[in-house]
């Protein structure tokens, strides 16, 4: 990212008490993830200490330090989920994808990560995947999952 | 609520009552305070008067009863506002600092000053899973808080949450705004973070930081870190010299000054009334 555009962010929400976590989070949806210059940016501009940016940055699963890959999937582990099962779909995806929870694969296709519990328990396991959720996860879905995911990219390939 | 009203002062004092001592203080008085005010100990290890207390460690805790009701609570964050009784060494409060302790004899079992203290509460083992090698760091805060609040440098933060939760520099690296005062390292209640001067250079090894010293105006010994210095003086031109030497050559300078004023008086005096 520019940092002409980042600091359009900024002044987007220049003044606005509170501003460092919108900041952050669009900067997230842009760059898919918190690059140190563009931190550095950031606290300059907002007077926050350096510490200060890291520490919140660092702090929510929404921001992600490393680059993220193109599609984001995320396995609840969470007491339900992980009760009925959601370690062997998190296992799985894993096997699949031949990377380990928090990882990006190589061709920075697939970011995996698990969190605790987003709220759909009733639905467990869950996965949410590029913001989609998908309930009773096994790991025989697992499967499917990756393509319907693998597909949509290449379609957004040849669209572009 | 019976509240006392001192004349001369006008404050109203709130009579409250400690291990059975009774004690009058002003609204909003921790009890840690107000037990300090009675040579009461409590053991605290996130606290510090220097900085507004956060209560991490839960160590200062005592039992609490106020209105028929007991309740064991932060002495170093609880204000006081109303008539309570206080209890820092009932039965209660003594088992639940000793679980407290074990956990931090866990995640730092190598530390001296958490052995100490455990071995006060007499606590010699923890039935916890110990944390193997690693800093003797308790995530108590004092370190980042001294830092922004005192210091005004905010050189270092939490980062991560959860187990993952540490006090760092941002990426990790070594800190580019650090001054090494090492006022992290005299507030750190377990020795985590030690400072160094070796061979002219500040080393605060916990931060990856360091420091070259700046030469004493007057004796040329490295003394203190040059960066220390200009913050200190920053907007200060009146500090400027004073601060440029080394304590002894200010104390040896003070001296100075000293005997040649007095015998300037001496010798003024001798002068008027012919006799010192
Ligand atoms: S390094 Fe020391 S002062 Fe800083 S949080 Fe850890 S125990 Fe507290
Ligand atoms: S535990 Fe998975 S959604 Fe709550
Ligand atoms: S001293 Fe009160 S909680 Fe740490």
């Amino acid at each position: 990212m520019e940092s002409e555009e980042l600091q359009g962010i900024i002044d987007h929400y220049a003044g606005e008490k509170g501003a460092l976590i919108s900041v952050l989070q669009d900067l997230q949806g842009v760059c898919n993830y918190l690059p140190e210059p563009a931190l550095r940016q950031v606290s300059d501009a907002l007077h926050v200490p350096l510490s200060q940016v890291y520490s919140v940055a660092s702090f929510y699963n929404a921001f992600s330090l490393k680059p993220r890959g193109r599609h984001h999937i995320c396995v609840c582990l969470g007491t339900a989920c992980h009760v009925r099962g959601a370690p062997r779909v998190l296992q799985e995806m894993e096997r699949q994808l031949g990377i380990r929870a928090g990882d990006t694969t190589e061709d920075m296709n697939f970011t995996l990560e698990s969190v605790n519990c987003v709220g759909a328990c009733a639905l467990g396991p869950v996965v949410v995947a590029d913001g989609g959720y998908s309930g009773q996860m096994t790991a025989r879905k697992v499967s499917p999952l990756l393509k319907t995911l693998g597909t949509s990219h290449e379609e957004n390939q040849n669209d572009s | 609520m019976r509240t006392i009203w001192y004349e001369e002062t006008l404050i109203a004092m709130i009579r409250i009552e400690i291990d059975g001592q009774a004690v009058d203080v002003e609204r909003d008085t921790t009890i840690l305070q107000a037990a300090r005010q009675l040579a009461i100990d409590i053991p605290a290890l996130c606290h510090h008067a220097a900085v507004k207390p956060y209560s991490a460690c839960r160590i200062c805790t005592v039992e609490v009863i106020r209105r028929g009701r007991s309740q064991l609570t932060a002495s170093c964050s609880y204000p006081i506002r109303e008539e309570i009784q206080v209890l820092t060494n009932s039965e209660r409060v003594i088992h639940a600092r000793r679980v407290l302790m074990e956990l931090l004899l866990a995640q730092c079992p190598e530390s001296k000053d958490i052995r100490d203290l455990a071995h006060r509460l007499g606590v010699e083992n923890t039935r916890f899973r110990t944390r193997g090698e690693g800093s003797n760091c308790i995530l108590c805060g004092l370190c980042v808080r001294v830092c922004r609040d005192v210091i005004g440098v905010s050189a270092i933060s939490f980062v991560n949450r959860g187990w993952k939760r540490e006090v760092k520099t941002p990426f990790d690296a070594p800190s580019e705004v650090c001054i090494a005062c090492r006022a992290c390292a005299h507030v750190c209640p377990t020795g985590a973070i030690q400072a160094e001067d070796i061979s002219g250079n500040r080393m605060l090894s916990f931060w990856q930081t360091s420091r070259e010293l700046q030469a004493c105006a007057s004796c040329g010994r490295p003394f203190a870190p040059g960066a220390e210095v200009q913050h200190l003086t920053r907007g200060r031109d009146d500090l400027r010299e004073s601060l440029g030497i080394c304590p002894q050559c200010r104390r040896t300078e003070t001296g100075g000054r000293l005997e040649r004023w007095t015998t300037s008086a001496q010798s003024r005096a001798i002068k008027d009334h012919g006799t010192p």
